[in-house]
């Protein structure tokens, strides 16, 4: 490759807002209910049926866009964009073209080099979901759930401010800590409720114009994102250095063979025929309406890294990765509050969290142990009532179940063995049987105690305080 | 009193007076229309096992103090695209000829809630699209006037089911004149209330920002008790209007003293027909004997409202109409290859001409280049008309018309040119685009003795006026 290329990226972000019910009716958006059964006339097209707009929505519009520095449309409108498709019972999507929620934004996130750059956000509206298709390979036939129909989404577009993967996923951790903060998604890219699509175009460097742009989908993790965008970069280079030119289309990302292919091009696509809905009301956002959203704007990251600095004593490595997941954040925050020491549930969450998330693959909104629970844990080792082998043990089962640890620890007979005598018995055993290593702690084998320590925990099955051991141990020997 | 010739106040007023029931009612005029229908066709479908059982209901409820309103009992007649559980519902197309709701229309509703008894459906042009009723999937209505003439539309089957006595009152829905013009053609009162008076939820929209539903009555003090039954804030429907001043029967006065009349001079000129025109001005004088002020002015742009409209409701129509694709209710081809190909058969064989027509215009005006030509610079219009109405307002209370130039036309003769049938729809287009209230009464006949109507129009929210000027009308002037 002779000469330099610079990648030029945008994105189209689809996020799930976590309203309890649908963007233009009141039918339920839980997730899995049987096929059909979260409709309703609205929401399934059916003739005569009209639209109106839930305004949580329109809320969490707002609050995001005010999260990320946009412009808030005053009087904005819904259009329709018609084009048919069984997963669209009406064969029109609601959505927003001629005047968005929300203009002219940006994040700022960091690059690779550490320094900081602003990521453009060119508009946000709102939308609805689609159905979704299920194919019956035996039956030949095709079959619809509109469960989905009518789920509401909002779309932000960014402008084509990125330069590389990693700034493609800064900016989407960001959006994605934003969303989360507001409470407006869960945004999970695995289950659907962040979607990217990625813009790539590249140049020479130096160069101003862009080059032909390709959009790539179905890209359901932030790992195939980056090999998407870093396979289609090469893709449009390898096309420029053969002579041939990039042709303007849609490519669907297959993250199995680690490639893309052509899903339609510039020819094929569909004039929308977008046009104001006029079932739908224009939206005047009053001054009060905006300021009661900036007053229920939270915390942010920024703030509640230097709030957590200011009042605890936790390390800053640890600050930065609670606040970077909204959910850890909360947890801690929620224990503390219950009366945990900050830096013990500080350690739970960093260490013991962090591991078995890593281990069973989860993001921090899968976790499902609650703040009460996790401070229950903490005073039962701060009490000594378990030591800190059967704490882990416990907090294994309070990670995949959300145990009430008291109430286990109790059924289960995990308690710290408290009563002397007993201890003292066990000891004594431990002595007699262990002659080598008592006559080596006696010669100035400090270490051996260790064996003698580990010997008596094993014959207490665990349920003994260590300290106490090795305190009795010397005292005996 | 032949309980048949009365009015449905009246005969509410006979049921529960005891002098009559409200299943003897729904008995004689399903009789009427087992007799007549096959002349007339005004029905789609008739409900003559539910109206009974209904009618059954309401007479109890009636009997029990359940029911005490003023239209209790009464059968009534519910334009073909109105929703009605379980009863089917077609807008007069093929592609919706086993088309079951599984709900009810918000307005149909609040008849019930007022004791209707829903005699069944009525005939329209497809899917509200047309002036005659012809474009009808399942045969033209005849007027009862004269069984030679069309009835208009497109709510023709409720006008003539009123004019022919096969119910006590009709509903019907109106997007550029589609209640009034069939009203004049048929000698009854039709009114078309300010936009979102009426919940629009559950009525199949052609022209979504112009549709209006509204009453076709014997005559006005029916039509004023008819609509304060339909009008009510629906949070289904986010152009509902709340409104607190829908006690339309309380204008029921013969009282015009000081109203000010204006009549434009755009409504009187070339295209009206000669007695149309006379029988409009002895109209404007019985309201002046009565005591209004009359004066003449210049609307302006009323030959603008024509392409306005017909870019506006075609525009809307091609998208409301897509969910009309075979998939999930409604007509689906019998042979198909693939999805596509699918859509387009169920679609080709399911729609009429007009209303293909109406989707290609529509279609075409929303595509991409043609939209700030055609689609943006009909709003214009319609924002500049609406301003017309605005200042004619500032200086009168009602503006007087006629509903159609001309009386009714024979069948067959208006969709041979459909620019001349477009053409007819310029005295009630306007208010449609302007969200306006207007009102057509029977102010005469022709020479070949045809109804001629009279159309009122008010300013937004000015229902009571028209009523008030309609109802002393009645009292001293010509009807039909």
């Amino acid at each position: 490759m002779s000469k330099q290329y610079e990648t030029v990226i945008g994105l189209e972000v689809h996020v799930e807002l976590a309203t309890k019910t649908k963007i233009f009716c009141g039918c339920s958006t839980a997730f899995g209910a049987a096929p059909n059964t979260q409709t309703c006339p609205v929401c399934t097209g059916m003739p005569g049926s009209l639209p109106v707009l839930n305004k949580q929505v329109l809320e969490y519009a707002i609050a995001v866009g005010l999260a990320t520095n946009c412009d808030i449309t005053r009087y904005a409108k819904f259009d329709r964009k018609n084009y048919f498709y069984p997963d669209n019972p009406q064969n029109y999507q609601i959505s927003q073209l001629y005047l968005p929620i929300c203009r002219n934004g940006g994040v700022e996130i960091e690059t690779e080099a550490g320094d900081k750059k602003t990521v453009g956000i060119h508009e946000i509206h709102m939308e609805e979901d689609a159905g979704k298709l299920i194919h019956d390979e035996w039956e030949d036939c095709s079959l619809v759930d509109y469960n989905r129909s009518g789920v509401p989404l909002i779309e932000i577009v960014s402008e084509p401010d990125m330069r590389s993967a990693e700034e493609v996923i800064a900016y989407l951790e960001k959006l994605r800590q934003i969303i989360q903060y507001l409470g407006a998604s869960d945004c999970k890219l695995q289950e659907g409720s962040m979607r990217a699509d990625v813009n790539l175009s590249v140049r020479e460097l130096g160069t101003e114009a862009f080059g032909t742009r390709t959009e790539m989908k179905n890209l359901n993790s932030f790992r195939a994102i980056t090999r998407a965008i870093d396979g289609e970069r090469e893709r449009q280079i390898d096309l420029i250095e053969a002579g041939e030119s990039v042709v303007q289309e849609t490519r669907r990302w297959d993250d199995a063979k680690g490639e893309s292919y052509a899903m339609r091009s510039k020819e094929d696509a569909q004039d929308y025929r977008y046009f104001p809905d006029p079932d739908l009301v224009p939206i005047t956002v009053s001054e009060e309406m905006l300021a009661k959203i900036r007053e229920k704007q939270p915390e942010f990251r920024t703030e509640k890294m230097a709030r957590y600095k200011a009042e605890f004593d936790i390390p800053d490595y640890d600050i930065e990765i609670i606040t970077g997941e909204k959910p850890l954040a909360d947890l801690f925050e929620a224990a503390v509050a219950l009366g945990a020491s900050p830096k013990k549930a500080s350690n739970w969450l960093m260490g013991e969290t962090l591991r078995l998330m890593k281990e069973q693959e989860l993001d921090a909104g899968d976790l499902r142990f609650s703040p009460e629970n996790l401070a229950k844990l903490i005073a039962l080792t701060e009490k000594k009532v378990i030591n800190s082998s059967v704490a882990k043990e416990v907090f294994e089962v309070m990670f995949a179940e959300n145990v009430d640890p008291e109430q286990y620890v109790e059924e289960k007979g995990l308690k710290t063995e408290s009563d002397e005598g007993a201890l003292k018995m066990v000891l004594e055993e431990v002595i007699a049987a262990n002659p080598q290593s008592v006559e080596d702690y006696r010669n100035g084998k400090e270490k051996a105690i260790g064996f003698l320590v580990g010997q008596t925990m094993k014959a207490m099955k665990g349920k003994a305080d260590p300290g106490s051991v090795n305190r009795m141990l010397k005292e005996l020997l | 009193m032949d309980i048949m010739d009365m009015t449905a106040l009246q005969l509410a007023a006979a049921i529960r007076e005891g002098k009559t029931t409200a299943v003897d009612a729904t008995e004689a005029v399903l009789a009427r229309i087992e007799e007549q229908d096959k002349t007339y066709n005004c029905y789609v479908t008739v409900d003559s096992d539910g109206a009974l059982a209904q009618a059954r209901a309401v007479q109890k409820k009636i009997e029990a103090g359940e029911l005490t309103g003023p239209l209790a009992g009464v059968p009534v007649a519910v334009k073909d695209n109105l929703c009605t559980e379980g009863l089917r519902t077609t807008c007069s197309s093929k592609i919706l000829h086993n088309f079951v709701p599984t709900y009810t229309a918000e307005a149909v509703k609040n008849l019930q809630k007022a004791g209707a008894v829903i005699l069944g459906k009525t005939n329209m042009d497809e899917f509200a699209m047309g002036s005659t009723t012809e474009t009808s999937a399942y045969g033209v209505t005849r007027n009862p006037r004269n069984t030679e003439h069309v009835p208009g539309g497109s709510s023709g089957g409720s006008a003539a089911a009123v004019a022919a006595k096969e119910c006590f009152y009709a509903i019907g829905s109106d997007t550029g004149g589609s209640i009034r013009q069939p009203a004049s053609y048929c000698g009854v009162v039709g009114m078309k209330p300010t936009y979102g008076t009426v919940s629009r939820y559950g009525l199949i929209a052609y022209g979504s920002s112009l549709d209006q539903i509204g009453p076709l009555t014997k005559d006005v003090a029916d039509c004023a008790a008819v609509l304060e039954a339909l009008s009510s804030h629906d949070m289904k429907d986010s152009t509902s209007i709340a409104r607190e001043d829908t006690d339309f029967t309380a204008a029921l006065t013969d009282d015009v003293k000081g109203l000010r009349i204006g009549i434009p001079n755009d409504y009187l000129g070339e295209g009206l027909d000669g007695e149309v025109r006379e029988a409009i001005l002895r109209a404007a004088d019985v309201l002046k004997e009565k005591g209004a002020v009359v004066e003449y002015f210049d609307l302006s742009l009323v030959e603008y409202a024509i392409p306005a409209y017909y870019t506006i409701a075609a525009a809307e129509a091609s998208s409301n109409l897509e969910r009309f694709d075979g998939v999930k209710y409604g007509y689906r081809t019998e042979e198909y290859a693939g999805l596509h190909n699918m859509y387009k058969k169920s679609r080709s064989e399911g729609f009429g001409e007009e209303v293909k027509r109406r989707i290609m215009l529509g279609s075409f005006v929303l595509s991409s280049g043609y939209y700030d030509a055609y689609y943006l610079k009909a709003l214009k219009v319609k924002a500049l008309i609406k301003k017309a109405f605005d200042e004619a307002f500032s200086k009168y209370d009602v503006i007087l018309g006629p509903a159609a130039p001309t009386t009714a036309p024979k069948l067959g003769e208006s969709l041979a040119d459909p620019i001349q049938m477009y053409l007819g729809d310029i005295y009630t287009i306007a208010v449609n685009l302007a969200g306006l209230p207007g009102i057509c009464l029977p102010c005469g006949l022709d020479s070949k003795g045809l109804p001629i109507g009279l159309q009122l129009i008010g300013d937004c929210f000015q229902e009571k006026k028209l009523i008030r000027a309609a109802y002393s009308y009645q009292q001293g002037g010509e009807l039909a």
